[in-house]
Order: C-alpha cells, then sequence, then structure tokens
C-alpha cells in the first residue's frame, strides 16, 4: 500500500466527509421535524391532512433516494423549480427520512397503553394535560431506538449523493480511482471515514437500546 | 345521610349488545358497596359509566343532582372526575414518574394545589400504607401489591367523595392480595364512600354495607352482607355463592 | 403531455426499456434473496448454537453491513477484487455478491432471533412426547421459524429492490440507467423529458415496491400471534 498516496488524498477526503456529514445533518434534522409534524397529524387524525400524509409516507418509503434525488435535480428544474445540489440532497434526505420519522414517533404514541390514558382521565386531566404529561413523554423515550436506527439509515444513503455530483465521499473515491488508480488506497480512506461518521452512532445506538429494554423490562 | 351519587335507570350497549339493562342504585356518604358477580357480567362497565369513560344510551348518572353521565360539557366532566377517584385492576402508574410524582402529578396539575402542600400530604398517605420509602422509586421497581397501593393513595390525594375500586386485587399474586384488602379495610372504617367490585367474597362480606350481586347485565339481588351471604333470595344468586365455595355437598 | 415530458414515454419502445430495466432490477434482487435466506437459514442455525467464536465473528459481520452503505461495499467488490485479486467481475455479480452479503447478514440475524424467541418449554414438551431432536427440529421449530421470517423477508426484499437503484452507478443498465439513456437521446426533440421520465421511474419503483409492503403488512397482522 502507497502510504504516500494515502496521505496525499486524505485532506480531500476530509473536505468531503465535512460536505457528506453537514449535509446529511441537515437532512436528518429536516426529516425530524417533517416526521414531528405528520406523526402528530396521523395520531390526532386530522381531516384531509391525514390523507396526504399518508400518501406522503407511502410515496417516498417505497422509492429509493437516487430516484428521488434525480427527480428533484433533473426533473423539476423543468418546471422551473432550480434548485442547488446541496439542497437538493437535504431535501431528498429530508423528505425521504420524514415519512420514516413519521412511521417511527406515529407508532411510538400509538403504543402507549390505553390504560394510561383512562387512569390520567380518572384523575381529571384533560385531553391537552394528557398529551403534554403523560402521553408524549412516554412516546419520546419509546421512539429513540426507532429514531436512531433510521438516523444510521439516512446517513449510509448519504453515499448516493455523489450521483446528483455532490463532491462527498464517494465522488472523490471515484474521481481519485479515476484519476490515479490507487484503487485500494481509495478505497481503505472511504471505508475509514464512513466508519468515522457511522460506528460513534451505531455503537449509541445500540446503547440506548439496550438501555431502553433495561427500562420497560427492568433487566 | 346525604346521597352523593344516583343511577336511574341506566342502559348501555356495545354495538348491539345489550350490556348493562336498567341499573339502578343510589349511594350515600360513608356507604360502602361492594359489586360481586360472575365475569362478564358488566360490573366493571358499570363502574366506567360512572365517572364517564363509558358512554350510556339511556338513563343517567347524578352527582348531587347533577347529570354526569351523559354529558356534552367536558369541563363538567373533569370536574366530576375530581369527585369521584378511580383505581383500576392493572394498577396502571405512570411509569416514567417516581412513586412521588405519580402521587402529586394531579393534585398540582389539574387542581392547582400548592406543590408543598400537596407533597407534604403524599408523603402522610404514603407513610400510612407503609410506603413511604419508595417515594423516589420508579413503578418497575416495586411489586404488584405496593403499586396498587400507591394506585390507591394516588386517587385518595384527590379528596374524592366517592371511590371506585375496580377489582383492584384481581391482578395480584395472593400474598399481596392481602396487604391491598387490608389498606381498603382502613379506608372503610374511616367513613370512605365506596363502590368495591370485587370476587373476593370473604372481603366484601367484611368491609361492605351493602352487598349487589350483578349478572347479565342487570342487579339480580342486593342487600346487607350477613342476610345476603347467608340467606341469598333469588336462585341465581344462591348459584352463584354455591359456585364461589367449593364445598362439597 | 409534451410541457412535463412525459410524451417521450410512448416513442418507440422507451416504454418497454423501462420496464426491462426494472426487470433487470427484480432480477437481482430476487437471486440475492434468495441466496439470502438459504445462508441465513443455515447461519443462524449455527449462531444459534451459542457458542462465543461463532457469535464474535458473526457480530463482526453483522456491525459490518450495519455501518457499511451498500455503494461502498458495491465499490470495495467491483473495482476493489479487480486490483487485489485479479478477479473481472461484472458488474451484476458484484452487485448479487453484495446484495447476498448484505441480505445474508439480516436473514441470519431474523433467523437467530426467531430460533431463540421460540420458548424452552415447546423442545421440552416434544421431547416429553418421545420426538426426536430431528423431528422437534422438523415439525415443531422449523415451521414456526419460517412463519415469523416471512414478513421480514419481504420487508427485507422491498428494500432490496429499492437499493439495486444503485447498481446504476457501477454501469448496470436498470430502469433509472435507462431513463437517463432516454432522456439523453430526446434532448432535442423532448427537453422536458427528464420530468416525464424520472416521475415514471418513480412511480415504477412505487409499483414495484408498495403491493409487497402492503402483503407484509397484512401478513404480520394476520400471523401477529
Amino acid at each position: 500500500m502507497d502510504i504516500s498516496a494515502i496521505t496525499q488524498y486524505t485532506p480531500l477526503f476530509v473536505q468531503a466527509f465535512f460536505l457528506t456529514v453537514k449535509i446529511g445533518w441537515i437532512g436528518i434534522a429536516l426529516s425530524l421535524g417533517i416526521g414531528i409534524v405528520c406523526a402528530f397529524v396521523m395520531y390526532f387524525k386530522i381531516p384531509v391532512l391525514t390523507a396526504i400524509v399518508r400518501v406522503y409516507v407511502e410515496l417516498f418509503r417505497n422509492t429509493p433516494l437516487l430516484v428521488q434525488l434525480f427527480f428533484i435535480y433533473f426533473g423539476l428544474p423543468k418546471l422551473g423549480l432550480t434548485i442547488s445540489a446541496e439542497v437538493c440532497g437535504a431535501l431528498g434526505l429530508g423528505l425521504l427520512g420524514g415519512s420514516y420519522m413519521t412511521e417511527a414517533i406515529r407508532s411510538a404514541l400509538e403504543a402507549v397503553p390505553a390504560s394510561q390514558r383512562e387512569s390520567a382521565l380518572a384523575l381529571g386531566m384533560g385531553k391537552g394535560q394528557l398529551f403534554g404529561l403523560i402521553t408524549l413523554p412516554q412516546a419520546i423515550s419509546s421512539s429513540v431506538p426507532a429514531i436512531l436506527a433510521n438516523v444510521i439509515f439516512l446517513l449510509k444513503e448519504t453515499s448516493v449523493f455523489s450521483a446528483i455530483s455532490l463532491m462527498d465521499l464517494m465522488f472523490t473515491a471515484k474521481d481519485l480511482i479515476g484519476l490515479y488508480y490507487d484503487t485500494t488506497e481509495c478505497l481503505v480512506l472511504l471505508v475509514i471515514f464512513y466508519v468515522i461518521m457511522l460506528l460513534p452512532v451505531s455503537l449509541i445506538g445500540r446503547a440506548v437500546e439496550h438501555r431502553a429494554r433495561f427500562a420497560i423490562y427492568g433487566d | 345521610m346525604e346521597e352523593i351519587l344516583r343511577v336511574e335507570h341506566l342502559h348501555k350497549k356495545y354495538d348491539d349488545l345489550g350490556v348493562l339493562e336498567d341499573v339502578s342504585l343510589s349511594v350515600h356518604k360513608g356507604e360502602v358497596i361492594a359489586i360481586i358477580g360472575p365475569s362478564g357480567c358488566g360490573k366493571s362497565t358499570f363502574l366506567r359509566c360512572l365517572n364517564g369513560l363509558e358512554d350510556i344510551q339511556d338513563g343517567c348518572v347524578l352527582l348531587h343532582d347533577e347529570v354526569i353521565n351523559p354529558c356534552d360539557d367536558v369541563k363538567k366532566l373533569q370536574k366530576s372526575r375530581e369527585k369521584i377517584g378511580m383505581v383500576f385492576q392493572s394498577y396502571d402508574l405512570f411509569p416514567h414518574k417516581t412513586i412521588l410524582q405519580n402521587v402529586t402529578l394531579a393534585p398540582v396539575k389539574v387542581q392547582k394545589r400548592a406543590k408543598a402542600e400537596v407533597e407534604a400530604e403524599a408523603m402522610e398517605l404514603l407513610t400510612r400504607v407503609g410506603l413511604e420509602s419508595k417515594k423516589d422509586n420508579y413503578p418497575r421497581q416495586l411489586s404488584g401489591g405496593q403499586k396498587q397501593r400507591v394506585a390507591i393513595v394516588r386517587a385518595l390525594i384527590m379528596h374524592p367523595e366517592i371511590l371506585l375500586l375496580d377489582e383492584i386485587t384481581a391482578a395480584l399474586d395472593n400474598e399481596m392480595v392481602r396487604e391491598v384488602l387490608e389498606v381498603v379495610l382502613a379506608l372503610a372504617k374511616e367513613g370512605r364512600t365506596m363502590i368495591i367490585v370485587t370476587h373476593e367474597l370473604q372481603f366484601a362480606r367484611a368491609v361492605a354495607d351493602r352487598v349487589i350481586f350483578m349478572d347479565g347485565g342487570n342487579i339480580v339481588e342486593e342487600g346487607a352482607p350477613d342476610e345476603f351471604f347467608d340467606n341469598p333470595r333469588t336462585e341465581r344468586t344462591r348459584k352463584f355463592l354455591d359456585n364461589e365455595s367449593f364445598t362439597v355437598k | 403531455m409534451e410541457a412535463l415530458g412525459f410524451d417521450v414515454l410512448l416513442k418507440g419502445n422507451n416504454m418497454l426499456r423501462l420496464l426491462q430495466g426494472l426487470g433487470v432490477a427484480l432480477k437481482i434482487s430476487l437471486i440475492s434473496v434468495l441466496i439470502s435466506i438459504g445462508l441465513g437459514i443455515v447461519f443462524g442455525m449455527l449462531v444459534s448454537m451459542k457458542k462465543p467464536a461463532i457469535n464474535a465473528v458473526f457480530n463482526v459481520y453483522l456491525e459490518i453491513v450495519r455501518i457499511m452503505p451498500q455503494m461502498v461495499l458495491l465499490f470495495i467488490v467491483y473495482f476493489g477484487t479487480t486490483k487485489s485479486l485479479g478477479l473481472n467481475l461484472s458488474a451484476e455479480a458484484a452487485s448479487i455478491i453484495v446484495f447476498s452479503f448484505w441480505g445474508t447478514a439480516e436473514m441470519t440475524d431474523l433467523v437467530r432471533s426467531a430460533i431463540i424467541s421460540i420458548p424452552v418449554i415447546q423442545y421440552e414438551s416434544s421431547a416429553a412426547l418421545g420426538m426426536s431432536r430431528l423431528q422437534t427440529q422438523v415439525h415443531i421449530i422449523i415451521p414456526q421459524t419460517v412463519r415469523r421470517l416471512i414478513p421480514l423477508s419481504i420487508n427485507l426484499i422491498t428494500r432490496m429492490i429499492k437499493t439495486t437503484s444503485l447498481v446504476m452507478m457501477i454501469g448496470i443498465v436498470e430502469v433509472l440507467k435507462v431513463g437517463q439513456q432516454i432522456i439523453e437521446a430526446n434532448r432535442k426533440a423532448s427537453p422536458n423529458a427528464a420530468f416525464g421520465i424520472f416521475a415514471t421511474v418513480f412511480i415504477l419503483y412505487f409499483i414495484a415496491c408498495w403491493p409487497i409492503s402492503q402483503l407484509s403488512k397484512y401478513l404480520e397482522n394476520k400471523w401477529a400471534n
């Protein structure tokens, strides 16, 4: 293995790493925002909006990010809507992620046992107090494992950003391989950077899952 | 004795299935009423109609002569629940709050009472049921019997006029049933007004002023405990009591 | 129609080519899923034997699959093996290898937890009835395991179908790539083709995945016990 090649390429990879991470986390934040709003719409069964949300969720959960990105980046400009590659990446990730987050949050809300609801009502609590003091706190903690799993999934999905010419890690790797044929070195760096990006989150995810199981089952 | 609660000709259906038929009841201050009957006879459903957790199709429930079921006024219903406390079979403490928080949540948020005062009373009540040392624990760390005693405290601290107990020992292991029943006995001695749905017949006999037998959605027989258990008047009551007693004839 | 670029679909055999491209995606997914299920069952039974060495290896394997984006794995297998192993893998073979690698990890995990979740009491009662270990496996354990696996495997197929869109990046002519080719070819004639074509590809993937995921939900609910 050519160490000099590795040292030469590393700064390029670092740059790409930060770009990927930046767009990735903006997309994730967007997906959480969308997820919370849509999950609330579905949980409270708001008319009309619930149907729209359902269509949105099914559409985006059953299509790949790559197709969504191509559609937004190449297709929408034909309607007059031109978006930069970075915005497109964050938007695509946010829309895709939003559909997954909606499911995670909604099912956490609905998983709070009905008996909790009755206990709270029997104590004289109103609907607002029931939601804010009893349902929501329990839903938040039970949704964390699913949300973290989604975060890991979305971070992995950022690997398709190169398709819309974003100079992310994959783009850098492919570029350098094409130029210098130091395939092994580039692939090694590629793996290292993805590990840096994802391993911490994955370990946090496992730790949280353990704690969540402890909180429910106490063992 | 002042009448607190009155039920007049209550009818309830689930879809087309009649669950409660023409049930009427009058509850006076200080009375302890035990409701017994086979599973599925509607006794739990009846209790839930009293605090509006179930809606009724005909008849009404009156608290101090005001109709609380059927009731469209959400605020009125909420207020009535402060006066009618309920403890469930599945205790359902809030898992994300400590024992103390579980008990003080409703008085502070619903009745808007001062936190200090509520906490002091909470500790007093917890001490009375022997659980003051658990105040900072979480529900998952307590046994079933302990959780049920906390659930009773949680209902009591709201200062209800009448307490509804829905099969509160049904989900407990035998050893824990006693500790909970003793709390209820103590409450009865204090003069609390209670309606207790139970299948612990000996306990019903010991604690109640009046025993009601329900079957198939209506009240079959009611009477003072000794008379009820020793000399049941109807055939159905007799059969039920015989079934429950396992004495070889 | 023209303004949105959908007219391109009606020209020549464009629609047919798109469908063929989808077929490539489905073919790769199907082959990979079948390999994954087969290997997954074998490995799953191995891992459920609770030997620490096997567990350690499996956990590393699982973590690799969990962390590494499929795209990176595709690059490693397609570009990397040529250099270091001197193999000349076709892009299709590379994708099937990567997808199977991914799918097997998931299936092994599923099989393992399905086997572990069967209560010990069932092994004991079968033994008490005089059944041999093989009979217990065949008549009691395996049918239940398979039942638990089916909705989850269907979920895996859906995700694989979506992931096959990546293989265009290593040159396989699947539906997205066909779309690009059509748009390129019709640059002058139908400038807005990009919208119509990519919208169509979007819908095609949806049509491929949605019924399957609905089936999976239905089965999961039906067999909730």
